[in-house]
């Protein structure tokens, strides 16, 4: 374990049923920073690249994709490998080194994993200095599948980030719901909340140049918990687009487009069950 | 019994005050300022119950003041030994960033008191009375420079940030960790839990040449001593200037004693293990 990362164990290579390097960490941990609200991540890895699934009673699931070419090098010898680790403590791995945004400074990484019952593995690299992490897994949960497919798709929105952002910087907390109009008609489409200072509505204009792309065949009204969606503020900050969609049962699908710090894209997706108790009209 | 001290300079007084914060920092409660005919020091040690810790700084006050006049307890113990609150004396020399000029004096008022007048850039003066307790001679022995250990290991630290780094990452995953480092110029912290193992490696650190007379220690063997690791957090979070010098003398299992030199001050911290 002594070697540093270049001379680490091509042999050891064999062993691997996974392996990825990053030439920068951030690129990693900042994703998975934005999907953090829970400890138990489930890694996917299919020779597609990456997922990362953390989900919240039920009702809430978080993914973060990162493409196999985004990786210097993504090696896998099964179609699909999949373990579930700590994200808290991963990211404190990731970020070993402090996590510097200064240019010209960034943490090598090179994740290797040998199968059911063996440590993620990490090996980390900056100025000379390196850290080897062996994090303990755990056999992965079945994902909730949503089934929240695009032909079940009513309406949809594509909004530059920026716009989102103020809104929700500017959303009242004390609401419990998030509730979100989407209509053909006015108000097209509105976050409205209900809190203890009395009801807010966030509307956007149709043909808002914020508005990339506005597909909305029916109007519909649901509620989500604020509770849940919060989280996913983390990852609109990251973002520099989000695609707002729900289906005919009123399932939300958030898409986050996110640049990373090669201007790569990535993207991390939630899912959200719509409030029940919301419904009684 | 007398101490009056007088900073003009603003170049020494921005030292001064920058100096007594790194001191400070590192320190909890009560720590001891000796006074000298040629130094000033501020000494902690903490009784093994807290942790043991023990810390003592060294300042020439010839690179500090214009003025330096005391008077010892008598001619032959010609020395000043007061106990004093860091956070208190921190907070009357936080408002000299903007001062012209720093004196403080050893005051008798309710009751014993450093006094530290300070002349702002508005003309205005601010009086602070920095409450001390005076320590009488026969507890002095308590607070004599510390003997070097006699190490197994001594290297040079990493740059103290990436130090940092490393060092308050692990503690954001375990309470102890595990410094061991060796005489070929290599150093490892480690930490392990039911969730993970870390180990980082330093190498290349470099062994000051004092370790190398005597011991007829294989370069490779690692000296270890697992601390806690708020201890060394401690020690790091008021060194954000890199000093001229920063070593590390290992006690394998017993003691880690770390030193920091910096032109005109320098600050040795002893952190005992914990099994």
């Amino acid at each position: 374990l002594n070697m540093p990362l270049s001379t680490q164990s091509q042999t050891d290579d064999e062993f691997y049923v996974f392996v990825a390097t990053l030439d920068n960490a951030r690129n990693l941990s900042n994703l998975l920073k934005a999907i953090a609200f829970k400890d138990h991540a489930i890694f996917t890895a299919t020779p597609n690249g990456l997922k990362v699934t953390v989900e919240d009673s039920k009702c809430m699931q978080a993914n973060a994709f990162i493409q196999a070419d985004i990786f210097q090098e993504f090696t896998i010898k099964d179609d699909l490998v999949g373990f579930q680790v700590n994200l808290t403590v991963l990211l404190d791995c990731l970020n070993i080194f402090g996590g510097s945004t200064v240019p010209g400074v960034s943490t090598a990484l090179r994740m290797c994993y040998v199968g059911y019952g063996y440590p993620l593995t990490l090996f980390l690299e900056e100025g000379g200095v390196v850290t080897v992490c062996k994090i303990n897994t755990q056999e992965p949960e079945e994902p909730i599948d949503f089934e929240f497919c695009s032909s079940n798709v009513t309406n949809k929105v594509i909004l530059q980030s920026e716009s989102l952002k103020d809104a929700f910087s500017e959303l009242d907390m004390t609401s419990e719901v998030l509730q979100i109009t989407m209509s053909p008609a006015q108000p097209y489409f509105r976050l409205s909340t209900f809190g203890n200072s009395g009801n807010a509505h966030y509307d956007y204009p149709k043909d808002s140049d914020m508005m990339e792309l506005f597909q909305c065949t029916k109007t519909q009204t649901n509620r989500y918990k604020m509770s849940l969606l919060k989280p996913s503020t983390k990852a609109l900050a990251l973002s520099c687009k989000v695609s707002v969609r729900t289906d005919n049962r009123g399932f939300l699908s958030l898409q986050y487009l996110v640049r990373n710090d090669d201007g790569q894209i990535c993207f991390v997706e939630y899912y959200c069950c719509p409030d029940e108790e919301g419904e009684e009209e | 019994m007398k101490f009056r001290g007088k900073i003009i300079d603003v170049a020494c007084l921005n030292h001064f005050t920058r100096k007594s914060h790194i001191c400070s920092k590192t320190l909890t409660k009560t720590c001891v300022l000796r006074l000298t005919p040629d130094n000033l020091f501020f000494i902690l040690s903490e009784k093994v119950a807290n942790g043991g810790v023990s810390m003592w700084c060294e300042l020439a006050q010839a690179n500090f003041f214009d003025e330096y006049q005391m008077e010892g307890v008598t001619q032959e113990d010609n020395e000043i030994c007061l106990e004093v609150a860091p956070e208190n004396l921190a907070r009357a020399l936080k408002t000299l960033q903007n001062a012209k000029a720093l004196k403080v004096k050893l005051t008798k008022k309710h009751c014993p008191c450093l006094t530290i007048p300070t002349l702002s850039t508005v003309s205005r003066v601010v009086m602070h009375d920095v409450p001390v307790d005076v320590i009488p001679r026969k507890l002095w022995h308590e607070f004599k420079e510390p003997h070097m250990p006699n190490f197994d290991v001594s290297i040079y630290l990493p740059p103290l940030k990436t130090l940092k780094n490393v060092v308050d990452r692990m503690k954001n995953l375990s309470n102890f960790l595990v410094l061991e480092a060796n005489m070929s110029g290599e150093m490892n912290l480690k930490i392990e839990t039911d969730l993970v193992s870390v180990t980082t490696h330093f190498k290349d650190l470099g062994n000051p040449p004092w370790g190398e007379d005597g011991s007829q220690r294989d370069s490779d063997a690692m000296a270890q001593a697992r601390l806690d690791v708020r201890r060394l957090q401690q020690f790091l979070m008021g060194q954000q200037v890199n000093p001229t010098k920063a070593l590390c003398n290992l006690v394998h299992q017993r003691l880690v004693h770390l030193i920091l030199l910096h032109e005109d001050v320098s600050l040795q911290y002893f952190i005992p293990t914990v099994a």
